[in-house]
């Protein structure tokens, strides 16, 4: 290795690369792999056909999330291709020695929620999955990448993946949040500034005093929408909070080996004079609670904003598109568009501060009358913790369905969507055209804006909900 | 995986930017646990308008895509590029490619050709004018010539040079079990493995 200034994702990549060879990818090992039921049955069944094993099951975890009903978790899943594709998922992980939090298990959430949950995720490691969103574990300084089915094959196989290396970003947000703008509010600026291919080919590095101060959720909310700007993953820099977060997890290190760890997490920090390939620098005293209008996370005002009108935007075409399938003229008041539905769930925001937060702001209130609003904990740990707090009573009081945890509405591949032309007020990271369903609208915010927004039937400024 | 040396034919012109996994291969199809009848379900949803590119008789056997910038974008699933490959697509042409898609697509043997936003928007012109008009994608020269179906045998109309990284290509071209390339190296996996720290977390 090198002794010139690096980044922390150069110093993760350079001491997993297993092999490297003049003109081709870097081949990487793989330190955990993280396994759902969607993205894996043609991955085993490759396997299968190919006569291979599983080379490091004890570096492999499975959950199902994608299609679990979020209703009760002992009745039989009515929807039979959900219930094959789960089957699917238990038998593989069965035939090939893979663990696996069922449904049922108490460890059973989403998938980008369990290896933080478990302290499997750590410092300078790399993760994998089956899923974009994998960026999520960059909060924790780890290089973590999305991957497709092949790609799953690939590693169930070898254990490890060839990588491009790639180029180096660091989005620097100075200054601090003002009070009641969050984690979401910050990655939709971010995801508006460079847009949706702004960090193509590229690792984020989030720097800066307001990516500091945030919380290991509000990191986590970060990183999991790097994905949503085009990078390949985005990460934090592992600090005081890091540590705290992982310690006495039931996977994290203990004793002399917590020592040790430790000792080599602290030396996971760009070093002085480390190049980065772009720099974007924001400053977060700026920001507001933000909703989107579009159908690209990057199409968002600020809650005291108005929807663009086409010809103000860079793309007229595409915000003309975007608005028509929204519903929406351009140029209304961003507290003028009226809901018929709130989500408050996905791997984005549905961890416990996340419900925290929300609860706060339903406290005593009572959802609108022409509103549905439903909860999905990202997990189980969550949903017990929620519950002995009280949160599932501050929400139920309020008018909120309480779920059992999985993916849900954030992608409706379980019965959780919108009908046709229904406005949702949803806390996950998607507003592409029928992600929660069919002709449904999604506008992202977050845990507070959509609390706020379950209580007044509209999209209201949360931090005069309180 | 069948190699992949030179595509022809007609191009499907779909000129829109961003067009992210959940189009082209919404969830309700993701539930599937074999590998192959995507193609049917390709921009389902999309279909269901009667002006939808892909419902234009004129451009149903068309084995080229050209499209707009970060085809691609969102949900890492390759359900995306299997139905877009088992539909009768053989290459993308587009300004630009989303990182996972274009992985994916590597893998599977669909054939991304990146070009400036100039040249694929005249290729969207002359699709639309000629839906008839012929495509050739070179990979081992990496060139793409387009001409009109009224001269066949006549000089290009658009003719550009495209890029595409030297393994992708070779694995294009050979049409290689990255797997089974990689098992070669099984020595050093193992070693690599000797030296991890042991603090590093099992599942087990
Ligand atoms: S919650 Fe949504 S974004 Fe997250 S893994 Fe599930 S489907 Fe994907």
């Amino acid at each position: 290795m090198t002794d010139a200034p690096r980044t922390i994702a150069e110093k993760i990549w350079d001491r997993h690369v297993v092999r490297r060879r003049q003109g081709e990818p870097d081949l990487l090992y793989v330190d955990l792999h993280l396994v759902h039921e969607v993205t894996s049955p043609q991955a085993f069944e490759g396997l299968r056909l190919a006569g291979r094993g599983v080379r490091r099951p004890d570096l492999t975890l499975a959950t199902m999330d994608h299609n679990v009903p979020t209703t009760d978790r002992r009745l039989p899943v009515a929807d039979e291709l959900s219930a094959r594709q789960m089957d699917a998922l238990a038998a593989n992980c069965a035939q090939f020695g893979v663990r696996l939090f069922d449904r049922g298990s108490d460890r059973q959430g989403i998938v980008h929620m369990i290896g933080p949950e478990q302290g499997l995720t750590q410092p300078g490691m790399t993760i994998v999955c089956g899923d974009s969103h994998t960026s999520t574990h960059g909060a924790f300084g780890a290089l973590a990448f999305g991957i497709g089915t092949s790609q799953v094959e690939h590693v169930l196989a070898a254990q490890t993946l060839s990588q491009s290396r790639p180029g180096l970003m660091a989005v620097e947000v100075d200054g601090e949040l003002p009070l009641g703008v969050t984690a979401k509010d910050l990655i939709l600026r971010v995801v508006a500034e460079i847009g949706t291919d702004g960090g193509a080919g590229h690792v984020i590095e989030y720097r800066g005093e307001a990516v500091g101060s945030l919380s290991m959720e509000g990191r986590m909310t970060v990183c999991n929408m790097s994905i949503e700007a085009g990078a390949r993953a985005g990460l934090v820099a592992p600090d005081e909070t890091t540590f705290a977060y992982l310690k006495g997890r039931p996977r994290a290190p203990q004793g002399a080996a917590w020592d040790a760890a430790l000792e080599d997490w602290r030396g996971l920090v760009t070093d002085e004079g480390a190049r980065f390939d772009r720099v974007v620098r924001l400053d977060a005293s700026m920001f507001e609670p933000t909703v989107t209008w579009g159908t690209t996370p990057a199409m968002s005002a600020p809650v005291t904003g108005r929807v663009p009108r086409p010809e103000d935007t860079r793309d007229p075409e595409q915000a003309r598109r975007a608005l028509a399938y929204m519903g929406l003229a351009g140029g209304e008041a961003v507290t003028d568009i009226r809901i018929d539905r709130v989500f408050l769930g996905s791997c984005t925001n549905a961890r416990i501060e996340d419900l925290r937060a929300a609860a706060e702001i339903v406290a005593g209130g009572r959802v609108a009358d022409d509103v549905r609003a439903m909860v999905v904990p990202g997990s189980y740990p969550v949903k017990l913790q929620a519950e002995s707090e009280g949160l599932h009573e501050v929400f139920t009081a309020a008018g909120f369905e309480w779920r059992e945890p999985g993916c849900s509405m954030c992608l409706g591949m379980n019965p959780d969507i919108l009908a046709p032309g229904e406005r949702c007020a949803s806390t996950s990271n998607r507003n592409f055209e029928g992600r929660q369903g069919r002709g449904g609208r999604t506008h992202l915010v977050s845990p507070e804006m959509a609390a706020a927004a379950a209580l007044a039937g509209r999209f209201v400024d949360c931090r005069g909900a309180r | 995986m069948r190699p992949v040396r030179v595509v022809t034919g007609s191009m499907a012109p779909l000129d829109r930017g961003d067009i992210d996994t959940d189009q082209i291969m919404p969830k309700q199809f993701l539930k599937r646990i074999e590998r192959t009848g995507f193609g049917q379900f390709v921009f389902h949803d999309w279909r269901a308008q009667p002006d939808f590119v892909l419902n234009d008789e004129r451009y149903a056997g068309a084995s080229v895509l050209v499209t707009g910038p970060n085809f691609g974008c969102g949900s890492s699933r390759e359900h995306a590029p299997w139905g877009l490959q088992q539909y009768g697509f053989e290459a993308i042409v587009a300004p630009s490619f989303a990182d996972i898609f274009r992985g994916n697509c590597a893998t599977v043997g669909l054939l991304c050709v990146e070009l400036a936003p100039g040249p694929v928007e005249r290729l969207i012109e002359l699709a639309r004018r000629d839906p008839a008009a012929r495509l050739r994608i070179d990979l081992p020269r990496q060139t793409l010539e387009a001409r009109g179906s009224d001269a066949p045998g006549g000089p290009a109309l658009v003719r550009e040079a495209f890029s595409v990284d030297a393994f992708t290509k070779r694995l294009l071209l050979e049409g290689l079990d990255e797997i089974a390339l990689t098992l070669v190296d099984d020595r050093a996996i193992a070693g690599y493995e000797q030296r991890r720290p042991d603090w590093l977390p099992t599942t087990g």
